[in-house]
């Protein structure tokens, strides 16, 4: 019965003009085959999908045992000095290793207060930016100014610090330092004697780092507000900074939180920039505008010269900073996370 | 788009006189018109102290970096004294080509599979979230982490080198392919994968010949992207490859330079000569920065797919 | 009397638990053009998509009953659906070139099949066969995409008989046309019916009286209790009977309503 479909089929074929004649060698002669057989035919063909199916999610569990892979071993590296230091590891404020004291509370004050200031600093400017690419700008400079302020995220970090040290630190960071604590030096944390080594000089840089990041993402955030909601802001005989008030800004505050969040942990994992900024000073002092030191740049500054145990107090450092910028992530990516849900 | 312009909105209709005076004649009170402006004249400053930075940075890398760029800086190793003048960072660039060059073999493979997996296979399962909210996470674990780790677990037992600086690049790199990857692979329609199925291909062949072709300018953007990250950084290989003064093409087994950590390196000598190589690297870096992230933005105007 | 290519028998359909066809069976004839015809989501391309197992892409998809091709379920347990597809060609309603030339989207399927003669010529009869070369025979390296709307869909149409399938299913293949594109491809479709069986769904009544030999018309049931709906079968036979002489009542109705 098959077979007379096929003839007829030949036939058929016959009967249309020019190109269309089918020629003996055609595979299609053969048809219709039995499909089981074909299927035990492609055999290996149903093998290579299963392996390529398998090596894309062999591909994408390899993120997560990375990770895991990065917490278990430098946890276990630092172990021995997470045992004999004890809680003093995190609450010492002695950092001596060559008498093998190891207390970091310095180095987590230092990144704190230098990300705080970055953001502290780059929030409103970014704030500023976003609002003003999205609700005023003419569309001719939208472009340009927007592909500056990105062009901010494509300079490395070791070129911030180089830049920072030798043209800011003398242009701008020390003179502001002490300008800042001649003002305002009856307040502790402008107390001098003000260098712009400072935590205040590290966070000014960590701040022009993360404007980038903080406004492309405050950007997306602005624009996601309907147009609807400012022409009823409008209609209300609003001014143009009151709809931005009453409708923009409360709409993206979680949105906003997320982006600060994501600077924010950029800041504090931010290292060289940093290490060459901060003034390198291994205490805790209440004005902003005296030296310090922080996680990630102690990491960098000390480990060519650390011995054995010095590197695991170093790991150690590593693990805490991880943690934070873990926590500070995930929150953020929950903020950024339930906003996209909720659009 | 925006109907009304700005606070003319409520100003504009002013002087319309067939209605009797009054209501729409009042101007909105002082201190509103005055926020306006206010609010308007800061966002305008803000522009202005975000654009100071970009303009300093690129004025004086380009200006220290072009006064000692020259032939030699390109092609000779640093002199042995930091006070001393000529020479340049070719070993810096050798290094950070080779590492970057292997991460960039190693990373992006893997992040297309992993995206693909994403897309094409997990979907919404538990084990394609827990990647995908892991790969974000991983973005941001700070980079000095990632050198930390690869130093104890293969540092360590091998010792520094170009694989080990590779290896921390590449575990900077992945996470960013397979986020960008997987969004590019999200925008390819239905329908033409449904095109191919139809016409009897296998999954792998979709996949291999439609879905990742029709995604490839913006994947490559993505990893465009990351590849200009990974030139970019310096702690990780601080604690990797650790750094050298001689050229070196081992893989293994002997600390090799990279353009940062001469930069890095450089920025920290009290002596001139020294500074300005740093300057010098740092024009090189920020070009072959920039000449990535320019491609990936050609790259991404190309992508016939995306909307 | 032909062997039937397509033998359908008490096909149940259903999209995550939610039932959209219900105990479907009819006989599809070689070599004739057989149109699927009814309101909109009746489950016309839920039943087209059956015959190819298109609904196997389709999450939470649940197809139950035999569908016979050539006297073999091609829902067997031996069967993979890759093969299916490679023997029964399918065009779908909005024109879907890959981006890539018009050369390659043509050359996919012979080439994804292991195609080992003269791609160059087997390229250029399909597009022959598909009323498309004289258009298209001096860009064949242009992008598919920059063709028009009509000519990207018998794009699609050369493309599926590139692989020398036995049946063309065919998704409302011109609903997305303009008028001329869609006598275009329905003059095509009557040439290729020469060669091959064509199950065409349609929502344009014209359409399949036009075109076609055999004409089934699924309607929307409608369950007053639960509020649920599923397409059935109402009424199969030649086109010309359905449109004269329905014999079910809601034919008639569907039929005369549209065309009054
Ligand atoms: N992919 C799908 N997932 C869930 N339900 C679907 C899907 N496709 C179709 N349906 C449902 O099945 C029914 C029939 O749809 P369909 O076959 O597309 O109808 P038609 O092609 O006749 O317009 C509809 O109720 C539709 O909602
Ligand atoms: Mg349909």
């Amino acid at each position: 019965m098959i077979h007379g479909v096929r003839g007829d089929e030949i036939s058929a074929g016959g009967g249309i003009g020019g190109g269309s004649v089918r020629s003996p060698a055609d595979p299609r002669d053969e048809r219709p085959p039995s499909l089981s057989a074909l299927a035990r035919r492609r055999g290996f063909g149903r093998a290579l999908d299963r392996l390529f199916g398998w090596t894309a999610a062999v591909s994408g569990t390899l993120v997560l045992l990375i990770l895991a892979y990065m917490v278990l071993t430098t946890t276990n590296t630092a172990l021995p000095v997470f045992t004999s230091e004890g809680i003093s590891f995190v609450t010492g404020t002695e950092w001596l290793p060559s008498r093998g004291v190891y207390g970091i509370l310095p180095f987590i004050y230092g990144t704190l207060v230098t990300s705080i200031i970055a953001v502290v600093i780059a929030v409103p400017i970014s704030l500023g930016v976003s609002l003003y690419l999205t609700e005023l700008a003419p569309s001719w400079i939208k472009g340009p100014i927007a592909y500056a302020v990105d062009l901010l995220a494509a300079v490395p970090s070791v070129v911030y610090g180089l830049w920072g040290v030798f043209v800011l630190l003398p242009l701008f960071l020390q003179p502001a330092a002490e300008a800042l604590s001649s003002v305002f030096g009856f307040l502790p944390i402008f107390k001098a004697p003000a260098t712009g080594l400072s935590y205040f000089g590290a966070g000014v840089v960590l701040a022009i780092m993360i404007i980038p990041i903080i406004s492309a993402l405050a950007r997306e955030v602005f624009r996601a507000v309907p147009d609807d909601d400012r022409l009823a802001a409008y209609a209300l005989g609003a001014t143009r900074w009151e709809m931005i008030w009453e409708a923009v800004i409360p709409r993206s505050r979680p949105g906003l939180v997320g982006a600060t969040m994501l600077g924010l942990g950029r800041a504090l994992g931010e290292t060289i920039a940093v290490a060459l900024l901060v003034g390198s000073r291994p205490t805790i002092s209440a004005s902003i505008v005296q030296p310090g030191y922080s996680m990630a740049a102690v990491i960098a500054n000390q480990f060519p010269e650390a011995d054995a145990t010095g590197i695991r107090a170093l790991v150690g450092v590593g693990v805490v900073l991880f943690a934070i910028t873990i926590v500070i992530n995930m929150a953020a990516r929950l903020f950024v996370w339930r906003l996209v849900a909720e659009r | 788009m925006r109907a009304a312009r700005g606070s003319g909105a409520v100003s504009g209709t002013r002087g319309s006189g067939a209605v009797s005076g009054g209501v729409l004649s009042e101007r909105p009170s002082w201190r509103r018109l005055w926020s306006d402006r206010v609010a308007t004249g800061v966002m305008f400053a803000t522009v202005l102290i975000a654009l100071l930075p970009v303009l300093l940075i690129f004025y004086y890398i380009f200006r220290e970096g072009l006064a000692v760029t020259n032939w030699e800086f390109l092609t000779q190793a640093p002199p042995f004294s930091y006070r001393r003048e000529g020479g340049g960072y070719v070993n810096g660039l050798i290094g950070t080509l080779m590492m970057v060059g292997m991460a960039t073999a190693v990373s992006v493979p893997l992040g297309i599979l992993a995206a693909v997996y994403l897309v094409e296979y997990g979907g919404r399962n538990l084990l394609a979230s827990l990647i995908r909210f892991f790969s974000d996470v991983m973005t941001g674990v700070p980079s000095v982490f990632v050198g930390l780790f690869v130093y104890t677990a293969f540092v360590v037992p091998f010792g520094f080198g170009a694989l080990m600086g590779a290896v921390a690049l590449s575990i900077i790199m992945l996470p960013i392919v397979v986020r960008s990857t997987e969004e590019m692979l999200k925008l390819v329609p239905q329908e033409i994968k449904n095109a191919s199925y139809a016409l009897g291909a296998a999954k792998w062949q979709t996949v291999l010949r439609i879905v990742l072709p029709s995604a490839l300018p913006g994947i490559t953007t993505g990893v465009l992207l990351a590849v200009a990250r990974a030139a970019g950084e310096t702690a990780p290989l601080i604690l990797t490859a650790f750094g050298s003064i001689t050229i070196t093409t081992a893989l293994i087994g002997e600390p090799i330079s990279a353009l940062p950590l001469a930069i890095f390196d450089g920025a920290r000598t009290p002596f001139a000569a020294g500074q300005a190589r740093a300057w010098a690297g740092a024009l090189e870096l920020l070009a072959i920065v920039l000449v990535f992230t320019l491609l990936a933005r050609v790259a991404a105007s190309r992508s016939s797919i995306s909307r | 009397m032909n062997e039937p290519v397509f033998s359908v028998k008490d096909l149940n359909v259903s999209y995550g638990g939610n039932l959209a066809l219900k105990d479907v069976s009819l006989d599809i004839q070689p070599r004739e053009i057989t149109a699927i015809i009814g309101p909109s989501g009746c489950g016309k391309s839920t039943f087209i998509r059956c015959l190819n197992r298109m609904n196997d892409l389709v999450p939470g998809a649940q197809v139950e009953g035999q569908v016979m091709y050539h006297g073999e379920d091609i829902y067997g347990p031996q069967v993979d659906p890759v093969t299916v597809r490679r023997r029964i060609g399918m065009v779908f309603q909005r024109p879907n070139p890959f981006p890539k030339s018009i050369y390659d989207n043509v050359a996919f399927g012979p080439r994804i099949n292991g195609f080992k003669g003269d791609l160059g010529e087997l390229v250029e009869r399909s597009l022959r066969r598909a009323a498309l070369w004289d258009e298209v025979k001096n860009k064949m390296r242009k992008s598919a995409l920059a063709l028009s709307g009509g000519q990207q869909q018998r794009l699609c149409i050369a493309r599926a008989i590139a692989v020398e399938p036995d049946v063309i299913l065919m998704d409302e293949p011109a609903s997305a046309l303009d008028p001329i594109a869609t006598v275009r491809i329905e003059d095509l479709m009557q040439e290729l019916k020469q060669e091959y069986s064509i199950v065409i769904v349609t929502h344009n009544m014209q359409q399949a009286a036009r075109v076609s030999d055999k004409t089934a018309f699924l309607y929307t049931e409608v369950d007053e209790e639960s509020m649920s709906r599923w397409g059935i079968l109402v009424e199969y036979g030649p086109t010309g009977g359905i449109f004269t002489k329905p014999v079910d009542k809601r034919t008639e109705d569907y039929v005369s309503g549209r065309f009054g």
